[in-house]
């Protein structure tokens, strides 16, 4: 072809075709349609403009195959992007396609051979589906082979479409039969000829339609000799394209350029295809001997170039297109390649995905591309998946002994644990990790059950200190005498040895971190050392436990009446409450991960892996610098996958309703009925006596007007996806991927309720005066921090948002009132525990208080009298008191 | 592919000439006036559901039977506020909708009645205010999806086909008609094979029939990346349906009218049928009292500029728009002339994801 009319031309690829093509039957018949999609994908590579699909055998369900291959080629984005031809004799075969088809596609064929009503219904009813259509030069008779029957024939189906059917002239494709050239028979030497005059003819007497054949046809006779086939397609193409076809089924890798055809050979394949000697067949059959077995293998090659590159390489091609035909092999090399199997994944995978993940982000790629992509990340992974347990498995021969491990009941933090838990494992424990919010029977059971050396307690909130307690003492009932370790974010020193470890006689450790961990156990289990540590431990507990006595005595109360005498003293005359948009509840289900990233604040990231420092310094520290480093790039990358992907779903709710200060209560009102009480927060007022000029005895309600204010809450979680997540690294073996998206899951919920309070102040119109905009982009790059990303952190603005449990208002309970005020479980899906931890785990609650001079304090160690009088408040009992207040509770 | 006008009814024949006299405006948001009169589990139940063993909260369709004051009030406010054409309650009233909630049986009364509300809303303005009011019978996308797979897993699978959606439809279309729509909407296209089911079913339906209503058919690009749900760009997605010769076409819901803008503008470009825009309020913003941010002036003011390009034949709000919204684009708009109708070169016009024009 010339280049200028291979521009317009239409390749409609024919490969996908089990009448066309022998080994596509064979796909099909042998069922493996994922090898008959990837003829599908070639066909499009070697630029089909079209793609023809043809299950037209006796022996195959030929409906079924029509519709599973198109649902198959729909979820293939760079085979759907362009359309497709139905192909098939049978029109039941063509109507199952077309009801797979969102595109408009072709339909080939219908004729006249069943006679006009046949023919009209069916194009009446391919008018209804949407497609264009092709339309044979066939009729009651037969067949048409010479031109006139071939213009006698499209001439009359055109003027029924067009003028009974009412069918779009420019969707009617005509298909004048290319016939075999060179059989033999001296009748079928015109046959090229009669082809291309029809189109002539056809394409000025029928106005808007277009021409099409099956060019493959015409060179049948030189089957098996892909030289001369490619130069007789070419060279017809060539004059039927200038006659006016417009296009034709054809092997989309197999068209030459009608220039580069061999001089001689083009020769002898003219004068066959325009008829222009008596003995042109027999010339060209001495010719084709001469060259037979010369067929090439562009197609071949031109596929396969990208399997000359490097394994990384190959393995960021078959990624981003989504080839899963290489991807073991490739990853087998690469395993070879690299020191362990996860390495694999770490390196070469992941930064695949991280093309795929850029593509994405940059519009270049669209959803079910990025699907596909998964998939062939799936099969690598879990390919890779036997190495890493084998490996695991070698490190676990020789146990150092069997540590049981758990998050208390009531609890679902894991963070820690899960560190502990690796850490171990990699200095050859047997850890069984039974999980979070697990049962105290559950434990113990285990530990008998396994024989354990050691158990470890994990809890984050306060009431697991409870719950701690409570295990030790059913250690002790039960008889153990294994050593028992704490730890988590709420445990200490002091409290392990004043509340835990009076509970059972034997070692009790506190853990502060879990670096510390191996040293512990190797302690406890060495039999020159153990005694020694033992001791030592229980004297530093002696000696907490004494400070703790002395120090309680020395503590002092103020009367409750003197400590509020002595609150915050905030001027109300003229005071006027900011006012949100609207009241009531505000339910956010959209919302941009990118942009919550942006509100990340690092540094408690770096904490939860035991690199103590302030993001960004620390990734330059002199100790942790460099696996800070490192860390920072990893969770990059697993940011960049959980946001591209969608991996956490953020959600949350937040509400504001007009509020007043009673006492040490904040009572909420309806909006449109200030009579109307909708909720009370009890809160409790720093009562330990202060030495130093500070003499503000502080209670979050000094915050709030006694008439004529607002008071907000909210609660955000980054959604059970985070564990979902965490937990496909964890079947994969890799535990360290899995923590950093934990620990991701924990920064996304806090940057959401640091984007959400920015959203809430710009809403109050409190934000106007931080110069920046809850809607701005936030940009850092890395290893940096935004300018206003380090002023939301240092918590510069308006305003606070303190959580239920923690210093401010150490009452859990106080969640339960948040719970029912903003529907949280109903609308969000977010539940408290018995021990009100949030699950899912990665999740923030708390309270908006919209005075500017609102601060964060820590109530600290209250007195009998305030513990009284809030239950009386709160009208619960002592032992309600005692149980939740416990950890500020003095006495 | 021209508008076959001379097959419309006397009712689609006048609409015709008003969107070639001037911008023909479409009404806003039910949903989100819904939300405003905070109904609970027993508004939605109504008598007739009480003993219904699924929750119907939610179900904002069955409100045409349980609490049809709300919703006759609600058309009744669009129309006053200056809607030429407003949308059944019917977004949902499919058999595979309302599956969901237990009450497919409904389907074919849910769309009689919802037609027969918005008819007696559009006949008391009508003569309030002597001018026509129209009825569009509100084809939804339903919640399921022909050409994707809801599994990862398995990619030829498919949880509906297009003859289920096709029987669904025809039901749906033969309720609003006969319940009086004037117009019939297929709108929030995001997955276009389920709307060439509805263009199937309708076109079947009205095989024997001498005069046809209108077609209306509104796409939705879901996201910036400029695709429908189902992968497609702007002109595959009109190339898949245009054989529905539409009385126009145009994108709804997802975007703003900011984010919408380039499409509205490649639909004005490629089509030779009118072109209808009825964008979000923005993008969801839960801080607003309607959910979304923008308030009457801002999408107003968005829109003008298609008014003033001369983009638009059809204008109006989709979600968190209200009969405000409707009164200031009415008022912003309505000086301006309407897009006009042209010819598009011939050719064959197909699509995958991807358009591709032959001639």
């Amino acid at each position: 072809m010339s280049q200028n009319a291979a521009q317009q031309f239409i390749v409609v690829g024919e490969r996908t075709n089990v009448t066309g093509s022998p080994r596509f039957r064979k796909l099909i018949k042998n069922d493996d349609f994922d090898a008959a999609l990837k003829v599908a994908r070639q066909q499009v590579e070697n630029g089909a403009n079209v793609i023809d699909v043809n299950f037209d055998e006796g022996l195959l369900d030929s409906e079924a195959c029509m519709t599973r291959f198109l649902n198959l080629m729909a979820a293939e984005p760079d085979i759907a992007r362009i359309p497709v031809m139905i192909d098939s004799s049978k029109w039941s075969v063509i109507e199952a396609g077309l009801r797979c088809l969102q595109g408009k596609g072709i339909v080939n064929s219908i004729s006249l051979k069943n006679g006009e009503e046949a023919f009209k219904k069916e194009a009446r009813l391919i008018q209804r589906y949407g497609a264009a259509t092709v339309v044979m030069a066939f009729d009651e008779e037969g067949q048409a082979a010479t031109k006139e029957d071939k213009i006698r024939i499209c001439e009359r189906a055109y003027k029924i479409l067009v003028e009974e059917v009412d069918f779009d002239p420019q969707d009617i494709i005509f298909d004048p039969n290319i016939l075999t050239v060179a059989t033999g028979m001296a009748e079928h030497n015109n046959y090229a000829v009669d082809f291309i005059e029809a189109v002539r003819e056809i394409k000025q007497r029928c106005p808007g339609a277009r021409c099409s054949g099956g060019v493959s046809n015409i060179s049948f006779s030189f089957r098996g000799n892909n030289v001369v086939r490619e130069a007789m397609h070419s060279a017809f193409l060539y004059h039927a394209v200038q006659a006016g076809l417009d296009m034709g089924i054809i092997n989309a890798g197999m068209i030459e350029v009608y220039d580069d055809i061999d001089k001689e050979l083009l020769t002898y394949v003219e004068d066959v295809l325009l008829n222009r000697r008596e003995d042109a067949t027999e010339r060209l059959i001495e010719y084709a001997e001469t060259v037979k077995g010369q067929g090439k293998e562009v197609d071949e090659s031109t596929k396969l170039k990208w399997r000359e590159g490097t394994v990384e390489e190959r393995l960021s091609h078959a990624l981003v297109k989504g080839i899963g035909d290489f991807v073991e092999q490739d990853t087998e090399e690469a395993r070879q390649k690299l020191p362990r199997p996860l390495d694999v994944i770490e390196g070469p995978l992941m930064d695949g995905m991280k093309v795929v993940g850029e593509l994405f982000g940059a519009g270049k790629m669209f959803l079910p591309q990025v699907v596909k992509s998964a998939r062939v990340m799936k099969k690598a992974v879990a390919y890779l998946t036997p190495f890493m347990e084998a490996e695991k498995e070698k490190n676990q021969g020789s146990a150092q002994g069997v540590f049981v491990i758990a998050t208390v009941k009531g609890d679902v933090h894991d963070i820690g644990k899960n560190i502990v838990a690796v850490v171990l494992a990699c200095n050859s424990w047997k850890v069984i990790d039974l999980g979070v919010m697990c049962s105290c029977e559950k434990i113990l059971e285990t530990a008998k059950k396994e024989k354990a050396d050691i158990i470890g307690l994990s809890g984050l909130i306060t009431p697991s200190l409870d719950e701690m307690i409570h295990n030790a003492q059913e250690m002790t009932r039960q008889g153990f005498e294994v050593p028992l370790l704490v730890g988590g974010a709420t445990t200490s020193k002091a409290h392990t040895a004043i509340k835990i470890a009076p509970e059972y006689p034997h070692p009790v450790v506190h853990v502060l971190d879990a670096s510390l961990v191996v040293n512990v156990c190797s302690n406890l289990k060495s039999p020159e050392r153990r005694d020694a540590y033992i001791a030592e431990i229980s004297e530093a507990h002696a000696k907490a436990r004494e400070r703790f006595e002395q120090g309680q005595s020395a503590t002092k109360f103020l009367p409750l009446d003197e400590a509020r005498a002595k609150g915050v003293q905030l001027d109300w005359t003229g005071y006027t409450a900011p006012k949100p948009s609207r009241y009531g509840i505000a339910q956010w289900d959209f919302i941009d991960l990118g942009k919550v990233a942006e509100y990340i604040d690092w540094s408690p990231f770096f904490w939860s892996w035991e690199l103590k420092g302030v993001f960004p310094k620390i990734l330059t520290h002199e100790k942790y610098g460099e696996e800070a480093s490192k860390l920072y790039a990893d969770a990059q990358k697993l940011l960049a996958d959980i946001i591209h992907r969608k991996r956490f779903r953020l959600r949350a709710v937040t509400g504001f309703w007009p509020a007043a200060r009673k006492g040490d209560d904040v009572v909420l009102y309806q909006e449109d009925d200030a009579a109307q009480e909708l909720a009370t927060f009890h809160f409790l007022r720093q009562q330990k006596e202060k030495a130093g000029d500070d003499q503000t005895y502080r209670c979050l309600a000094d915050y709030v007007a006694e008439s004529g204010d607002i008071l907000g809450a909210f609660a955000c979680t980054a959604g059970e996806e985070v564990d979902d997540y965490a937990r496909s690294f964890e079947e994969k073996g890799d535990d360290y991927s899995s923590i950093i998206v934990k620990a991701l899951g924990d920064r996304m919920a806090e940057a959401c309720a640091e984007w959400l309070h920015k959203q809430i102040r710009d809403d109050l119109g409190q934000g106007a005066a931080e110069g920046f905009s809850g809607k701005n982009l936030l940009p850092a790059a890395p290893g940096e921090v935004n300018e206003h990303v380090a002023f939301m952190i240092k918590e510069q603005y308006a305003g606070i948002r303190p959580a239920a449990g923690y210093p401010a208002c150490p009452d859990h309970t106080e969640k339960d009132t948040i719970w029912k005020l903003l529907e949280v479980e109903q609308r969000i899906g977010m539940k408290l525990t018995e021990s009100r931890a949030m699950w899912p785990g990665a999740s923030v609650s708390g309270l908006y208080f919209a005075h500017p001079e609102a601060k964060y304090f820590n109530v600290g160690p209250i007195d009998k009298e305030q513990a009284a009088d809030y239950a009386k408040r709160k009208g619960v009992d002592d032992a309600f008191v005692k149980k939740w207040l416990s950890p500020v509770l003095a006495g | 592919m021209k508008i076959p006008v001379n097959q419309y009814t006397a009712t689609g024949k006048r609409l015709v000439a008003l969107l070639n006299e001037r911008i023909v405006f479409l009404d806003g948001a039910m949903g989100t006036m819904i939300q405003r009169h905070k109904l609970c589990e027993e508004d939605f139940r109504g008598e007739r559901f009480k003993d219904h063993p699924s929750d119907l909260k939610g179900n904002n369709d069955l409100l045409t039977l349980t609490r049809p004051d709300i919703i006759r009030d609600i058309h009744l406010a669009y129309y006053r506020a200056g809607s030429d054409i407003v949308e059944t309650n019917t977004f949902s009233a499919t058999t595979i909708a309302q599956a969901d909630y237990g009450l497919e049986s409904l389907a074919y009364e849910l769309n009689v009645e919802s037609a027969k509300l918005a008819r007696e809303a559009a006949d008391i303005v009508a003569k309030e205010e002597s001018r026509e009011c129209f009825v569009a019978g509100a084809l939804g996308p339903t919640n399921r999806t022909a050409s994707l797979s809801p599994d990862v897993n398995r990619p030829e699978f498919r949880n509906v086909t297009f003859e289920e959606l096709g029987a669904a439809y025809q039901e749906q279309a033969r309720g609003l008609i006969d319940g009086g729509a004037d117009v019939l909407l297929i709108e929030t296209i995001f997955d276009t094979l389920n709307a060439k089911a509805a263009i199937f079913a309708i076109d079947e339906l009205l095989e024997e029939a001498k005069e046809h209503p209108p077609v209306l058919i509104s796409g939705t690009i879901t996201d910036q990346s400029g695709r429908t749900l189902s992968g497609q760009t702007t002109e595959a997605f009109w190339n898949s349906v245009r054989h529905a010769r539409p009385l126009s076409v145009g994108m709804n819901c997802a975007l703003g009218a900011d984010l919408m803008r380039p499409y509205i503008e490649e639909l004005a470009n490629i089509t030779d049928c009118y072109v209808s825009c009825y964008p979000n309020a923005g993008l969801p913003d839960p801080l607003s009292p309607t959910g979304y941010p923008e308030g009457p002036s801002d999408t107003a003011g968005s829109l003008q500029s298609f008014a003033t390009d001369g983009l638009v034949n059809l204008v109006g709000g989709c979600c968190g728009t209200t009969p405000d919204h409707i009164a200031k684009i009415r008022e912003v708009l309505s000086q301006f002339k309407p897009r006009k109708l042209h010819d598009i070169k011939p050719a064959l016009r197909l699509s995958g994801l991807e358009p591709l024009v032959v001639g």
